[in-house]
């Protein structure tokens, strides 16, 4: 296990080295000026010189890295020129509003995408298979900024059951009702796609197990059906599902885009669509590279956990 | 979705060939009947779309603001009409024309750039690879959408550059897909044969390794197109895509965002097409899956 830890965490340094490479990149490929687009266009020229010197912008694009990445490494992402206030500020506090949504996407993913994928594949060829078959590959395919604002219509318009925009802070004066209460349609609107993609996989990888030997053996010891599918077939199953829960994250967190603009909700989605429309490169750099770090770092717990779960792979 | 059914480990891996591959597949495939709805439906929408200039359309960009927010089955508007008075039904199949062949191309590009990258890695191996497949992992580091985003924040919005980053963003899975294919073809018999030939190596590359890879591209493709449509109409959505006057069903989208509460049929006429066209390119995309691979059924 340790050996195979060490070989994962260290795949993630040249990954992370690329990925700053890339957000690095987009700077120098920003048309124009890259210090008058940080400062913005009223911005006068002192300002303007005192920046190039602060970044190295003189210097060639390799210092600028080095100089780019000891400052990000320090925790300095610069200073936001349309919000007028420390970028790190802002994506923290963005951020912390996008976890909400996508964790809460994810636990409903995860619970939906498995029961769906369990039960239709122990029911093959019945109806249920055929709902959730059918069921998953509709959640796919149905864009998420739609089934957004369809939730809007029906279930905030329409029924009034739920607020049609804005979010309450997890941990803010307003008791966790009220939280969950402007949670639930963003959240479940998210989740839906990636629900799809785990059901398929469950299913597929379940019906695989329960066809094995050992599946069989079990059965016929004459052990409970309820105890066969769980203990046995589904503990077999879910590690080939928990990598592509990672992968999903992925989906959650670029699909949060789309549904914080629709929901009204603070997250560092919608702040990055509003920061390329205002040019502020500062603060989609940033946003762009605390996300992607995160998702590195999710990926990895993902295949952590994939190898605690089965000994074929952190002894293979 | 393409994450999960592009995944390498679901690629065939053997290049065995059956005879007259083309006319079997299209049996299995015509025996799918969620498959055939969905290839029925798709052939209407590209024709609509193919025939929109010919067809006794109102002007997409014709607007009648004493006529606006028209329900869906009002007098002359089959569809209703959108908040500057436009028909929806004409907007729908311009829109169309743009949404399916922005999709179409980016499909197009992200397929041949991953596969020559695929190919090439999983052919020459070693450092070719191990630097190739390093840079397609970078890619994969990113959230999908996110990346996508990125990229036209640099390159800044509209529909073209949409379209370049979301095939961007899809090049990681076909290089996967197409690379692991490759490696297993390296070392099959009919390569060695042509080794011993003494072909050249682009010649195996191309004449011997590309059509066995084929299939693999094609299963990619069809479980990727959906999604790249999707997403470009997405960008579209946020205002990243198609600049007016350009009209693609993500603009429309956006625009009927705004009248959702007096009227939402203006969202849910594109929505529903989107929709519509992306459940018939999943069906569509698992029959054939299962026609050219069925181990993977």
């Amino acid at each position: 296990m340790r050996s195979y830890v060490v070989r994962r965490v260290l795949q993630v340094i040249p990954v992370t080295f690329g990925v700053t490479l890339l957000v690095f990149a987009m700077m120098l490929l920003i048309p124009g000026d890259p210090a008058r687009a940080i400062l913005g266009s009223y911005a006068t020229p002192e300002n303007v010189a005192t920046l190039e010197r602060q970044l190295a912008l003189d210097r060639p694009p390799h210092i600028q890295y080095v100089t780019w990445l000891g400052n990000v490494v320090t925790g300095d992402f610069g200073r936001s020129y349309s919000l007028n206030r420390p970028v790190l500020d802002e994506i923290l506090e963005r951020f912390s509003a996008t976890l909400l949504l996508a964790g809460t996407a994810l636990l409903i993913t995860v619970l939906l995408g498995l029961i769906a994928g369990i039960v239709a594949a122990v029911k093959q060829h019945r109806w249920q298979d055929r709902a959730f078959t059918v069921g998953a590959l509709v959640g796919l395919s149905i864009p998420s900024f739609w089934l957004a604002m369809i939730f809007i219509v029906v279930f905030a318009l329409g029924l009034g059951w739920f607020p049609t925009s804005g979010m309450r802070p997890a941990f803010g004066p307003s008791g966790p009702l009220t939280v969950l209460h402007h949670l639930v349609l963003p959240a479940t609107a998210l989740a839906l796609v990636a629900a799809g993609v785990i059901a398929r996989l469950t299913r597929s990888s379940m019906l695989e197990v329960l066809r094995q030997d050992y599946v069989r053996t079990a059965t016929a010891k004459g052990i409970t059906r309820r105890s066969v599918i769980m203990r046995h077939a589904f503990r077999n199953a879910v590690v080939n599902v928990v990598p592509v829960i990672g992968v999903q994250v992925g989906f959650l967190l670029g699909g949060a885009v789309y549904v914080e603009t629709v929901f009204g909700w603070p997250g560092i989605g919608r702040m990055l669509v509003t920061a390329i429309g205002t040019r502020d490169i500062l603060l989609v750099q940033g946003g762009v590279l605390l996300v992607a770090v995160t998702y590195v770092l999710i990926n990895l717990a993902a295949d952590l956990v994939q190898a605690a779960l089965d000994p074929r792979i952190r002894l293979g | 979705m393409s994450a999960a059914t592009a995944s390498p480990d679901q690629t065939p891996d053997d290049g065995v060939v059956a005879p007259r591959r083309g006319a079997t597949t299209w049996r299995r495939l015509k025996r799918n009947r969620l498959s055939v709805a969905g290839l029925i439906v798709l052939a209407v929408v590209v024709l609509l779309a193919l025939l929109a200039p010919l067809l006794p359309l109102i002007d997409p960009a014709a607007t009648n603001p004493a006529n606006r927010l028209q329900p869906i089955g009002s007098e002359g508007h089959l569809l209703g009409t959108d908040h500057l008075g436009r028909d929806l039904l004409s907007r729908l199949i311009w829109g169309g024309r743009t949404s399916l062949s922005v999709g179409v191309f980016a499909t197009l590009i992200a397929a041949s750039i991953g596969s020559l990258i695929g190919l090439v890695a999983g052919f020459f191996g070693g450092a070719t690879d191990n630097s190739l497949m390093r840079g397609v992992d970078v890619l994969m580091a990113f959230p999908y959408l996110l990346l996508a985003i990125a990229l036209v924040a640099v390159l800044g919005p509209g529909l073209v550059n949409a379209m370049i980053a979301i095939s961007i963003v899809n090049i990681p899975f076909f290089a996967r897909a197409v690379r692991g294919t490759t490696v297993s073809l390296v070392s099959s018999e009919y390569v060695d044969a042509a080794r011993a030939l003494a072909f050249s190596r682009l010649r195996i590359l191309f004449r011997e390794v590309l059509p066995n890879v084929m299939p693999t591209i094609i299963i990619t493709m069809s479980t990727t197109v959906g999604w790249m449509i999707t997403e470009t109409a997405g960008l579209s959505f946020l205002g990243l895509g198609a600049q007016p006057p350009t009209s693609d069903w993500g603009a429309m989208l956006g625009a009927g965002r705004e009248f959702i509460t007096r009227a939402p049929h203006v969202m849910i006429v594109p929505g529903s097409a989107i929709f519509l066209v992306v459940i018939s390119l999943n069906f569509v995309g698992d029959g054939l899956r299962d026609a050219l691979d069925p181990r993977l059924k």
